[in-house]
Parts: C-alpha cells; sequence; structure tokens
C-alpha cells in the first residue's frame, strides 16, 4: 500500500516538475542530506500568547500550588502524572504516553532573558535567540542552518501561511501550509520565475515555494493511507468534549503526519517550526487551554505516528514566549509573567528528571512575588539540543546562533 | 528631493498610498495627485461600509442570548438551534466582511480606506475570540471610523470603551479588589478582581509602545483606574451590550501612572489617563513610525518618521494633519516601490484593478485563509504584521499564484489584459511585464500574470 502511493506520488512529482521546467535537476531531488546528517531531526513548537507552566505541566505536588491557583488548580488525580511533583495537563494524553516510554522531559521553569512581559517583544527575543528586542534580525533557527557545515544540506520548513521570525534570515527556508495547490499544468509558474529572475526576494521564495509544493503531493498522498495503528496509546476522545474540538484535533493530527511525510521523504526537511497561537488565558483559563492542548496533543500524535521509526532520530521542542502570573487573576485567568515550562520529546531521549531546578511556589520564591521565577535560561536548553543533537559545533553556537549567551551554558544530558 | 514625474505620482498616488489603481483612476488623479489625495481627508472620518444596521450593543445582547439559547439547546440536545445560532453569529461576521471587502474593492477615495484599515488594525479586535466576533465589523464602523481623521485621543476613549474592545482584552471582567463589587462578591463566597490585559495593551501597543517608560506597576495602576469600564448587562441595565461605567466596580482613590497623579473620579480617571496618553512623545513616536512603515517601508527613512512626529505633536494628536504630513512628505514619493501587498490588499487590488468587486465572502474567504489572514481574525492584538518577511513566504507565493489562476479564468476572457494592466500600474508597469502579458498564450494567462508580477505584488 504504502509503495503503491509512494510511486503514486513519485510521478505526480515528476509530472510537476516536467511542467514546471524545473527538470531533475533540482537540488533536493539529488541530496544526500538524510545520510549526512544521520537522518537527526528536530521540530521546534512555538506556543505563542504565553502558555501558563503552571498548567502545562502543573506542579501539583508543590504544597502552595492549590492555594495560589484556586479555582483553576488541577487535582493531583486529574493532572497526568509525570513524578512526585509534575503532571502533564489533561489534555495532553498521548503525550503522556510518550512520557511513560521515556520520551519527555520537561523543563518547568525556564525562560528567554526578556523581562518586560510584552508578548512581542519576548516572541522576538524568543525567535531571534538574542537578548533584547531588535538584538537580531534572523531567527536562530536560521542562523542553525548557517552554522552546519557545508556538506550538510540541511532542508528547513516552516508550517504555516505566515513565516516565523525563528526561520526568517539568509538560508531560504521553505513554508507550507495545507490549502489548494497551483494548476501545476499551467505555463504561469515558469513565465513567472522568469520575471521574478532578477528579484531578490520573490526569485527565490517563488522557487523554493514550487519545490515545496512538488514535495506536498507525495506527503499528501501519503495521508491518505490508512491511518497508522496508535501504538497502544489511549485514544484522545476523553477529552473531545465537542465536535469541533474534535474537528480541531482530527486536523491537527493530519497535520502532524503530513508534516513527518515531509520530513521522512528523501532530502526532505529536518529542522521544522510550527506555530501553535491561543495561549493569551487572561480570563476562563480552564476551557481555552483545554481545547488548544489538545490540539497541540494531536499534533504531537501525528508527529510522532507519522515519523514512524525516524522518532527515534527527532527531538520536538515545545517553547513559549513566557509564563503566566502564579496566582490566578480576578477573572479565572492569569496575567503576564515570567518563567514557564518547555517540552523535550524525542524517541532517543536520555533518561532523567526535570531540566533545570524547580524554584518551588512559596511567596518568597515568586519573582517579584508574582511569577514562576526562571531557573533555566532558553538559550541553555536550545543550545544542548542543538549541540547534541544536530551536531552544531559549540564556537559556532556561542558566535552565530546564539551570540551574546555565554551566561547561557548548554544543557547536557538530554539526547 | 525632486519629486518623480507626475504620471509616476499619479501611480504611486494610487497604488501606494491606496488600494490600487481602479480603471481610470491613475488618470484621474494625474493633474494633482497630492491634491486628488488630500481631497479624501473628510471631517465625517472614513466612508461605511453598506451593512443593515445593528449596532455593536445590539449585537453582544444578541450573543448573549444566544449563548443563553445554546446552553438550554446543549441540555435538551436540541443540535439544530445549536447549529442556527452558531449559523446566525456567523452569518453576521460574513456579511461585515464583504461589505467591508466590497467597499474596499469600488471606492474612489482608497486612501482614506486604508487610512482607516490601518487604525482598525492598530486598536486591533479578533474574532479569535467568540463573543467578540459578532461585534468586529460594528467595532470598526463605530469606534475607528468616524474618528479616522480626528482626535486621536477621540479613536482611544472611543476603542477603549466599545464592547468589542472590553471583551477582548477582558477589561469587562476586571473587578477593583477592593471596590464594593468584589466585597459583595466575597460575601457571596466568589472573588472577583483585577485583570489587567486592556491596561497594558493601551499602553504596550496602542499610545507610548513597549519601550514607552512603564513598568509593571504602572500597568496594574492603569489597570486599577480602567476598573468600571464595561458591558451592561440585561439584568443590571437597560442598555444590554453597550459601555457601561460601573462605578461599584472602580477601584477607590488616587492613581500615579509613569510619574504622574491622577485624582479623578469613577470613568474620568481613565479618560484623563488616555488624555495624557494620546499626546505624549513617545506616543506621537510610536505611531508615526507604524504609519511610515504601513504606507512607505517596512524600514521607513527616519525623516519621514520625524515629520509624522511633529504633526502629531503641534497639533495634539489631529490625524487630519498627521495624514496631510505624510502626502506633503517628500520620502514618501519614492518611485522604487518598497513594501510587499498584505494579502488582504492584494486581494482587493486584483478587484480594483479589473473594476468590479466580490460578490460573496467565498470568493475571498478561503485565499485570505490559505494566506494567513483571516477575515476579522488577526493571531493577537499586536494585529497584523505588515513588513515583507511575513507576507513573502515561499507558500504565500504559491497560494496567491493559485488565487490569480482561479481568478483569471473566472474573469479573464471577459477583460482586455493589456488595457487592465496598463490602468492598474500606470507609470509603474515595467517593460518586461507588459511584454509578458501582452505575449501570454489566453487572457486568463495574461491577467494571471500581471497579478503575480512583482510591480503588482509591491506598492
Amino acid at each position: 500500500m504504502t509503495d503503491h502511493h509512494h510511486t503514486h506520488g513519485f510521478s505526480r512529482r515528476q509530472a510537476l516538475f516536467g511542467a514546471l521546467g524545473l527538470g531533475a535537476s533540482v537540488t533536493f531531488m539529488g541530496r544526500a542530506a538524510h545520510a549526512q546528517t544521520g537522518g537527526k531531526k528536530l521540530i521546534v513548537l512555538v506556543c505563542r500568547g504565553g502558555l501558563d507552566g503552571l498548567s502545562f505541566t502543573p506542579p501539583v505536588g508543590d504544597p502552595d500550588y492549590a492555594a495560589l491557583r484556586g479555582a483553576i488548580a488541577y487535582a493531583p488525580e486529574q493532572a497526568l502524572k509525570l513524578d512526585g511533583t509534575f503532571g502533564l495537563h489533561p489534555a495532553l494524553v498521548r503525550t503522556h504516553a510518550l512520557a511513560q516510554k521515556g520520551h519527555l522531559r520537561i523543563a518547568p521553569a525556564i525562560a528567554t532573558p526578556d523581562r518586560a512581559r510584552s508578548h512581542f517583544e519576548a516572541q522576538d527575543v524568543l525567535e531571534t535567540g538574542a537578548v533584547t528586542r531588535y538584538g537580531a534580525n534572523s531567527g536562530w533557527l536560521n542562523r542553525t542552518l548557517q552554522s552546519l557545515s557545508p556538506d550538510r544540506k540541511v532542508e528547513a520548513l516552516s508550517v504555516g501561511a505566515v513565516a516565523p521570525l525563528i526561520l526568517r534570515g539568509q538560508v531560504q527556508a521553505a513554508s507550507w501550509s495545507p490549502g489548494r495547490n497551483a494548476d501545476a499544468t499551467a505555463r504561469l509558474p515558469t513565465i513567472l520565475q522568469d520575471l521574478y529572475k532578477n528579484d531578490p526576494l520573490l526569485g527565490p521564495a517563488f522557487a523554493r515555494g514550487l519545490q515545496t509544493e512538488a514535495m506536498a503531493q507525495i506527503a499528501m498522498t501519503g495521508l491518505s493511507a490508512p491511518a497508522q495503528p496508535m501504538d497502544g496509546m489511549a485514544k484522545p476522545n476523553a477529552v473531545a468534549q465537542q465536535a469541533a474540538q474534535r474537528q480541531g484535533m482530527a486536523a491537527a493530527e493530519k497535520l502532524g503526519v503530513t508534516v513527518a511525510n515531509f520530513m521522512t521523504q528523501a532530502g526532505g526537511p529536518q529542522i521544522v517550526a510550527i506555530s501553535l497561537d491561543g495561549f493569551d488565558t487572561h480570563a476562563g483559563q480552564v476551557g481555552q487551554l483545554q481545547s488548544r492542548l489538545s490540539y497541540m496533543d494531536a499534533l504531537i500524535g501525528g508527529l510522532t505516528s507519522g515519523l514512524g521509526p525516524a522518532w527515534n532520530d527527532t527531538v520536538i521542542v515545545a517553547a513559549t514566549e513566557f509564563g503566566r502570573t502564579a496566582r490566578v487573576n480576578g477573572t479565572g485567568g492569569t496575567d503576564h509573567g515570567t518563567a514557564s515550562s518547555a517540552l523535550v520529546l524525542g524517541g532517543g531521549l536520555k533518561k532523567g528528571g526535570i531540566i533545570g531546578d524547580w524554584p518551588t511556589l512559596q511567596q518568597t520564591a515568586l519573582f517579584e512575588n508574582r511569577d514562576t521565577t526562571p531557573t533555566l535560561d532558553m538559550r541553555g536548553l536550545f543550545k544542548g539540543v542543538l549541540r547534541d543533537h544536530l551536531g552544531v559545533e559549540q564556537r559556532a553556537l556561542e558566535t552565530t546562533v546564539f551570540p551574546d549567551s555565554a551566561s547561557a551554558r548548554p544543557v547536557t544530558g538530554i539526547v | 528631493m525632486a519629486l518623480p514625474s507626475k504620471d509616476m505620482q499619479a501611480a504611486i498616488a494610487a497604488t501606494r498610498f491606496g488600494l490600487g489603481a481602479r480603471p481610470g483612476e491613475i488618470e484621474a488623479a494625474r493633474g494633482d495627485p497630492r491634491g486628488w489625495l488630500k481631497a479624501q481627508i473628510t471631517p465625517d472620518g472614513a466612508d461605511q461600509p453598506k451593512t443593515d444596521f445593528q449596532n455593536g450593543a445590539q449585537r453582544l445582547a444578541e450573543y448573549r442570548h444566544q449563548q443563553d439559547t445554546l446552553r438550554a439547546a446543549r441540555q435538551s440536545g436540541d443540535q439544530e438551534a445549536l447549529k442556527a445560532a452558531q449559523r446566525e453569529r456567523r452569518q453576521d461576521v460574513n456579511q461585515d466582511f464583504l461589505a467591508r471587502a466590497q467597499l474596499g474593492a469600488s471606492t474612489d477615495a482608497s486612501f482614506r480606506e486604508r487610512w482607516a484599515l490601518f487604525w482598525a488594525n492598530h486598536f486591533t479586535v479578533s474574532a479569535t475570540k467568540q463573543i467578540t466576533a459578532s461585534v468586529a465589523g460594528p467595532f470598526e464602523q463605530e469606534a475607528i471610523r468616524p474618528h479616522a481623521f480626528g482626535r486621536f485621543e477621540d479613536m482611544l476613549v472611543a476603542s477603549s470603551s466599545h464592547p468589542a474592545m472590553l471583551t477582548y482584552l477582558d477589561q469587562s471582567q476586571s473587578v477593583g479588589p477592593e471596590s464594593r463589587q468584589a466585597a459583595r462578591a466575597q460575601q457571596r463566597g466568589r472573588r472577583q478582581g483585577l485583570n489587567e490585559n486592556l491596561a497594558r495593551e493601551i499602553l504596550e501597543l496602542h499610545t507610548v509602545g513597549v519601550n514607552g517608560g512603564y513598568s509593571q506597576a504602572d500597568v496594574t495602576e492603569f489597570a486599577r483606574a480602567m476598573t468600571g469600564w464595561t458591558v451592561a448587562r440585561n439584568a443590571e441595565e437597560s442598555a444590554d451590550g453597550a459601555f457601561v461605567f460601573r462605578a461599584a466596580a472602580h477601584e477607590p482613590g488616587d492613581r500615579t501612572i509613569m510619574g504622574r497623579q491622577y485624582g479623578q473620579d469613577g470613568a474620568g480617571q481613565a479618560r484623563a489617563i488616555m488624555a495624557d496618553l494620546a499626546t505624549r512623545p513617545a506616543t506621537a513616536r510610536h505611531c508615526a513610525r507604524k504609519i511610515a512603515t504601513y504606507f512607505v517601508a517596512d524600514t521607513p527613512p527616519p525623516a519621514l518618521v520625524q515629520r509624522l512626529e511633529k504633526a502629531w505633536l503641534t497639533s495634539g494628536g489631529q490625524l487630519d494633519v498627521v495624514a496631510r504630513a505624510l502626502i506633503e512628505a517628500p520620502e514618501a514619493w519614492e518611485p522604487a516601490p518598497a513594501k510587499f501587498k498584505t494579502p488582504y490588499e492584494f486581494l482587493i487590488s486584483t478587484w480594483r484593478a479589473v473594476g468590479t468587486q466580490p460578490q460573496a465572502l467565498n470568493q475571498l474567504g478561503p485565499t485570505l485563509n490559505g494566506l494567513g489572514q483571516p477575515a476579522f481574525r488577526p493571531p493577537s492584538p499586536e494585529g497584523w504584521p505588515d513588513e515583507t518577511s511575513a507576507w513573502a513566504a515561499p507558500d504565500a507565493l504559491i497560494k496567491r499564484m493559485a488565487f490569480a489562476q482561479g481568478f483569471a479564468q473566472r474573469v479573464g476572457d471577459r477583460v482586455d489584459p493589456n488595457a487592465i494592466a496598463a490602468g492598474a500600474l500606470g507609470a509603474r508597469l515595467s517593460n518586461p511585464v507588459a511584454k509578458a502579458v501582452a505575449r501570454a498564450e489566453s487572457r486568463p494567462e495574461a491577467l494571471a500574470v500581471l497579478l503575480m508580477s512583482s510591480e503588482f505584488q509591491r506598492r
């Protein structure tokens, strides 16, 4: 079945390329990128809006947790247990199944160097890897591509119609989102390539888009294959109360499988950035997070099932620009805070406890008597993953990828 | 700085300042391009889209009523009632958006329209939040368009007190911790308190900007001053869904924000703070920079930003004065286009180019979704990004091409592509593009080439 689909997809791709006048010399077709990097893959989930760490990985065993959180606290039996202190949000069912196999580590008190509690400033800092807003005009994932040695051709892909800052920069990354396909039999792509040939922006971007569109034919074809068995994982139905949410989760699962299909193609992207939004929960936080984290859980489930054996060579990092206030606010939500929680997932993680220290929620331990205190610099986590998983050299990490980050030492022992 | 030729000025007036030229428009602007733009500055503000008149308060009241119906329907398992209520709300939002797109596609004052769109995005409300969805259209009509060429302070107050903004940024639920209302709630065993979301975004996004010199303490103080600004509820007030100042929810006491003290009572306290914020130099700088970025270049010429800032400060934030300063500024007339159209601007300009307007939401809604700019749904209070890098991703170009192909298939057989190219771009039409249009295999192909050309994608 799979072979049939691949054959079909390949012929579609060839047809498309023929029509586009690109021929078989298009770069990614001939690349042995997979072999050169040992097939290591990295997926970064950027959670936008300030994901509340105390709900994402609730420290239900912390003695001050329940009192601080009041009505939005999760009971110890609601949280999906990780260890004596931490659990996962109840919506993260499939993520929890991965944790039980040793495929998950959490960093429960992590933050970027930014302290302004502004979404946009903090997102810039998270994605540029700089110390301040406007500290860099390219994203650290893009600079990672630049710093990998030239014989290691690594492809990167952002998922979504809008290119996220994390992948913007000198190296042209691909971008893709589900939607209507262009008419591949038309002459228009060829005419436009000619018209754009002296346009430094549209020329390369359009060529890149055509390549990815060809790849999408294969990835989407993989979609129509029968659903993968869920590998003994719990089905997410328990958290999907409403039809809309079920639909959203089905779409997220599909998206995960499609992106995984991109990544497992020869010459497919090894670095992927996906944005998830809707985490700005000033009011009615419990319901909002149930829905958004269900979506994330389904996406992670789709990615892992779609990657198949390649999951063992894959790391997913989920991070957010800042956490939220430790105390519940007056409207059943939380306001902008400081440290939050990050997840590291992968089929080949080393065993270990939480990443970084837990500062506790004692009043004297809170940052400005308000937020979870950061114990770990976000850049240290990223640097550790880039070094130990992708093999980025330490020198490049300190100079190109994360300049001015000497104080944020790479976290060791994750991969 | 010498201005470009009259032909080029006319093309710039219609494409850079406006939403793309309709047939004959560049010709109409040719005699006096600056005068043509200035004539669009009218004291009444921007035009109103043609929608069935139902104001924001009525819409919000209706939404709440629907929610009650839905709760009952859920309990009784009445799926049809559920679906009907949801359909009705979607239709409202769709009609609002279609009416706005039709106005954009057909107006002969498209600078006025873009100026209004700028301010609507500056004061973003988003239908990503259910309760805000049905009032996003009325928000633009009531809080933004009437004040488009008036005082910024009035627009700030109008937006901050509109039910759409009050619900979108949670202000409607914020209660002073020491207020009478909080005390009453506590007696009933419930907790009510502060939500600082709107106060923070007014400082960070709407006025002085993220580097405007405020602290966390200022945000919290401003949030206290804002308590009481909320939306009326049927049970207690007659004007369900409208703005109301609820004195019982207001945090008592004087406030000090960014070094200034405010002793006013009640709703006047936040109003006084807003009046100060509207004319602060940091606000002038923040807004001047955004306007210059929106109309001229991702990295705007500093001289242009300074001109706009000065116009703001000397006029006390009169937006008609700022708009005239933009039109007068020589830096805004640089012939090389430096801006890449957002998806909405791209779509609207395609209809303008052929002189028609969209007839149904499904002609543009799915494309906007695919391009990452869904109708009335900016992802955050910061609004839509405006920089090239956000919109010129490889995937976006492929999706623009798919739209251009489909659009050209629908209308391309009935038009003269060469005339459309000349009418849409005027002096900005380059030889290679004119040739590619002329040499195309079919009329639809010619039109698609024009729409996808670098000149048409940029302003």
